[in-house]
């Protein structure tokens, strides 16, 4: 009865939280540039509004371009119940449950990238082409950083891998999983989530031809991811083990709402970078938690 | 103490990997000064009672590696008109991961080599090795003049740190010799980058493929 | 003192020729320093001071043995370069004379070093100053030359001062008080780190190796000496390769009191036979007479190489080498240098019939040239001789098949290129390039005097000579 409770709890928690974060970052957007910007709801509305219209479809597209969104979303909310919440702990945890974790945001991006091909159109392809051949340099790090959190606590299980030291390798490790954050979420400066130069789109130009609840969902699953990832980044970088369950359940909250805010300030203060720049900025997200895996695995001597 | 050291020659590894990674001549001629005024400092942190002598080479450093030079060089590019390194010969994603490759490489064979007591667990060498790597990469893998001269900079920087091995046997002539020849050769590299950039109307070494069998 | 006096002097000089206002009178300055600079070197050869063996610098065996020849070369040269630089007075002098005398003075320095700093600071100190020289002619193909030469000669800068801080933590990593004079880590010897040691003679022959042109680290040679004025030719391949070669022969005796004379040897010995190899290959495909004179000086370094890797006596005979070589070579350049200026041109493509435009440069041209590739009786056919005996006496078979197969590779390769420039009817170019080209006294008599002195060498080689490089043998190897 318990572990039903939890559940429930749980999955409220993740799915009605996410769609403020990006309010969040729209106000502080707003609030730099002088403008009194979107109320921090607004995603709420928007979902409540698509999900009441229909579907359009190609001609060419089959029914998967319909059920690949939901399963990516599934894969995502898999994933959310994977990771630990502060005190709470994670719903399900086992040994290797990390490795888990990666495939199902794997599957996930598959499932969109697939959705999108479904259309037909080469502009869409386009877009999960970018999509992920910037992947694959993410992933890199998110596997980099993954592995030196392993390393330094001797552990493949997700509770006990977020529990970390301070250190040099805390700070490698923030600053590449913050820029992992960016990639995987398509925040500037890898991708423009405003932008209306489809020229330039990433991942935007894979949703176009979404509409109705397939689109709802697939909105309401990139806010889920953003929301998985801040938690992942307060977690694996604030050694919160050892405070008690209050204190350390506001830590994580704090945590999120900080990164979140700096998403905000990043997309503020910064252009989008050019697509020949982008591998490197990723190729230092790898380095950075490489370097992080390297200390770790010295244990701080270099 | 050594501590301390090893902080700052963690500092100047990270230093060479932003010189691999950063286009503009601006910023590289940075770096490279930061990195001059953090080698500068290394004498300082490395023994408990401060000798004049190391006071002198610390002083002689951070004048000559963080501000002649980058003085010298960045005169030569301003008259260039040119502040970007666009096509590299070695592109910023290989030759960063290639730094990269070579700095974990040189940490991780930091104890294949007998060192004196005093100097175990201090990453000296490997970081002298990175940076001599670095200085290689852009040595190699740039088109611009200016970008070589910094690569070069950069690899007499390895050089320094692995003096800082020999500072205590080694007479302070020594030191002031290799001040006296790196500022010699920039004073000379930045007359010949002027020379090439009033004939060639250009920076970019591509141009100096006349010469060949 | 003297020998402190030899350094000071070209240096004196040098400042004055910075600071002198006449671009006519300047070059004046060349050929006095060398009078006064052979004259000092005469009295240390005939009288040598006693050398303190603690010393930093000093006229030891070894300087005894090679420095007479920079300076002859030096004073020869000079009185080309004086007539060279009336000719071509429309360039300005000052940076030229000044760096000359610059280089001058420190190869004394570099020869006469007794410690590891010292001679580094002398042949960094002599590359540097090279530079602006190569830049003479101050057009696009100099500029070309002078920065390759500035890239590659400062890799080579950076590698032997590592070289050099990796020998100094040899001998503090064995228990020695970082004393880096040649007397010193020679005493402590065996007591030498050994991994530090012989990571140090990697880098030191690679970064004096850079200096004296040794494959792979040549390419900056055929530029800088196809395009710099033939006494900077001259001087590049007879004297800064000359106190690279000493260097590399210092830090041998270094490596060889530790214990490592058998790898170091080695090591000598395959990087000598392949610079032989690559020299004789790019002489048979190079179409620019002046850099054919380029890869033949690669080749004759790589021939001293070789010599430095066979014991006692094969280093005499390097020695030897060393004197026939510069000598034959400083006629060379000068004489491809008059050519040069009377084509008007450096490719084989273009000159023809040189033996009609400039019949004396020619004629010692190539008699030079059967010098160079070690034709009897000139000098580097006895010193080659004796390579190649000492090869066969310490059972180097294949190592002397190999070199002497690269010679006659190079002497192919050489012929290839001088024949078609000496015969035939001067191409229409050449007819029509204006002003007949005189041959005055002032650019005939140094080559043609070198070549004498080349001859001389391999006829009557002087005993005091011979003694002078068993002296330095005797210094480089104490033992035997």
């Amino acid at each position: 009865m318990n572990t039903i409770v939890d559940i429930v709890l749980r999955l409220a928690c993740w799915l009605l939280l996410a769609p403020l974060l990006p309010g969040i970052i729209n106000r502080v957007k707003a609030w730099v540039g002088g403008r009194r910007g979107p109320p921090v709801l607004q995603l709420y509305y928007d979902l409540a509004r698509l999900w009441k219209k229909s579907v359009v479809m190609s001609t060419l597209a089959s029914p998967a371009f319909v059920v690949l969104p939901a399963v990516a979303w599934v894969a995502l909310l898999a994933a959310a119940m994977l990771m630990p919440l502060g005190p709470a702990g994670a719903g399900l945890s086992f040994r290797g449950d990390v490795v888990l974790m990666l495939y199902l945001l794997g599957l996930g991006r598959f499932c969109t990238a697939w959705a999108a091909m479904e259309t037909g159109s080469a502009f869409e392809g386009m877009g999960a082409v970018r999509e992920v051949s910037y992947a694959v340099l993410a992933e890199a790090a998110m596997v980099a950083a993954m592995l030196s959190l392993s390393v330094q606590t001797h552990s493949l299980t997700l509770t006990t891998m977020l529990s970390p030291t301070v250190g040099a390798g805390a700070v490698l490790l923030a600053a590449g999983l913050f820029i992992v954050l960016l990639a995987e979420n398509c925040r500037v400066p890898f991708d423009d989530p405003n932008t209306h130069l489809e020229l330039t789109m990433i991942h935007e130009v894979m949703v176009l031809d979404h509409s109705g609840p397939p689109f709802a969902v697939i909105l309401h699953g990139a806010s889920m991811k953003l929301l998985f990832f801040a938690v992942l980044l307060t977690q694996a970088v604030l050694p919160m083990g050892k405070l008690g369950v209050v204190s350390s359940a506001c830590v994580l909250v704090a945590g999120v709402f900080v990164v979140t805010v700096s998403v905000g300030f990043v997309e503020s203060l910064m252009a989008r970078l050019a697509f020949r720049r982008v591998p490197l900025q990723l190729a230092t997200a790898f380095l950075l938690c490489v370097f992080a895996l390297l200390v770790a695995w010295k244990g701080g001597v270099a | 103490m050594n501590h301390n050291l090893n902080l700052l020659l963690d500092v100047a590894m990270g230093l060479n990997l932003v010189s691999l990674a950063c286009s503009r001549l601006q910023t590289l001629i940075r770096v490279m000064a930061l990195q001059g005024v953090i080698l500068g400092l290394m004498p300082l942190v490395m023994e408990h009672d401060l000798d004049w002598r190391f006071a002198l080479i610390a002083l002689a450093t951070v004048f000559g590696k963080g501000m002649v030079i980058p003085l010298l060089l960045r005169r030569a590019m301003r008259k260039a008109h040119t502040d970007r390194e666009l096509e590299p010969f070695i592109g910023f994603v290989p030759s960063l991961l290639l730094g990269a490759g070579g700095t974990i490489a040189a940490l991780a064979m930091v104890n294949q080599l007998p060192l004196l007591p005093e100097h175990t667990g201090s990453v000296l060498v490997p970081a002298a090795l990175a940076t001599i790597l670095t200085g290689f990469i852009l040595l190699i893998g740039r088109a611009k003049a200016i970008s070589q001269a910094c690569g070069y900079l950069i690899l007499e920087n390895g050089i320094y740190v692995f003096g800082l091995l020999l500072l205590k046997a080694m007479p302070i002539l020594v030191e002031a010799g290799v001040l006296l020849d790196i500022t010699v050769s920039v004073f000379i590299i930045s007359i010949v980058v002027d020379r090439i950039q009033t004939v060639f109307d250009s920076l970019d070494t591509r141009h100096l493929t006349t010469l060949r069998e | 003192m003297r020998s402190i006096l030899l350094i000071l002097m070209p240096i004196v000089g040098s400042v004055v020729a910075a600071l002198w206002p006449s671009n006519r009178t300047r070059p004046a300055l060349l050929p006095i320093i060398g009078i006064l600079h052979s004259l000092l070197t005469l009295s240390l050869f005939f009288d040598p001071p006693n050398v303190v063996l603690e010393d930093w610098l000093g006229f030891d065996a070894l300087a005894r043995a090679v420095l007479p020849v920079v300076s002859l070369l030096y004073l020869i040269c000079s009185f080309y370069g004086f007539t060279y630089l009336q000719v071509r007075d429309e360039r300005p002098n000052r940076v030229f004379v000044t760096s000359m005398l610059a280089v001058v003075g420190m190869m004394s320095a570099g020869l006469q070093a007794r410690h590891l700093g010292i001679l580094w600071i002398a042949t960094e100190a002599v590359t540097l100053a090279a530079g602006p020289m190569i830049h003479f002619n101050g057009n696009a193909r100099s500029i070309e030359a002078t920065w390759k030469y500035l890239v590659v000669g400062g890799t080579g800068i950076a590698l032997s001062l590592l070289g050099t801080f990796c020998l100094g933590y040899a001998s503090l990593h064995g228990g020695g008080d970082g004393n880096l004079t040649f007397v010193a880590l020679m005493q402590q010897g065996a007591g030498l780190s050994h991994s530090w040691v012989f990571i140090a003679w990697v880098l030191l022959l690679v970064g004096y190796g850079t200096k004296l042109g040794l494959a792979p680290m040549h390419t900056w040679k055929p530029d800088a000496y196809g395009e710099a004025p033939a006494i900077v030719g001259a001087m590049l391949a007879g004297g800064v390769t000359t106190v690279a070669f000493t260097a590399i022969l210092r830090v041998r005796a270094v490596v060889g009191a530790a214990g490592a004379s058998a790898i170091a040897d080695q090591c000598l010995l395959a990087i000598g036979l392949f610079s032989m190899l690559v020299a004789a290959l790019f002489l048979l495909a190079t179409r620019d007479y002046k850099r054919v004179l380029a890869y033949s000086s690669i080749e004759h370094m790589g021939i001293l190489t070789v010599g430095a890797a066979l014991g006692p006596a094969g280093v005499a005979a390097a020695l030897f080498h060393v004197w026939s070589n510069s000598l034959t070579k400083g006629a060379m350049f000068m004489s491809a240098g008059n050519i040069r200026r009377a084509a008007g041109s450096a490719s084989m493509d273009e000159v023809r019939g040189m033996v009609v435009r400039a019949p004396y440069s020619v004629a010692i041209f190539v008699a030079g040239m059967f010098a160079v590739t070690a034709s009897p009786p000139f000098g580097p056919f006895f010193s080659e001789l004796r390579i190649v005996r000492a090869g066969f006496a310490g059972g180097h078979g294949t190592a002397v098949a190999v070199f002497l197969g690269c010679l006659l590779l190079a002497f192919l390769g050489f012929t290839r290129v001088v024949f078609p420039i000496v015969d035939g009817r001067p191409s229409k170019i050449v007819k029509e390039s204006g002003k007949r080209f005189v041959e005055t006294a002032g650019i005939i008599i140094p080559p043609l005097l070198l070549l004498c002195l080349s001859l001389w060498l391999g006829l009557f080689t002087p005993t005091v000579l011979q003694d002078a490089w068993s002296a330095a043998v005797a210094q480089l190897f104490p033992k035997s």
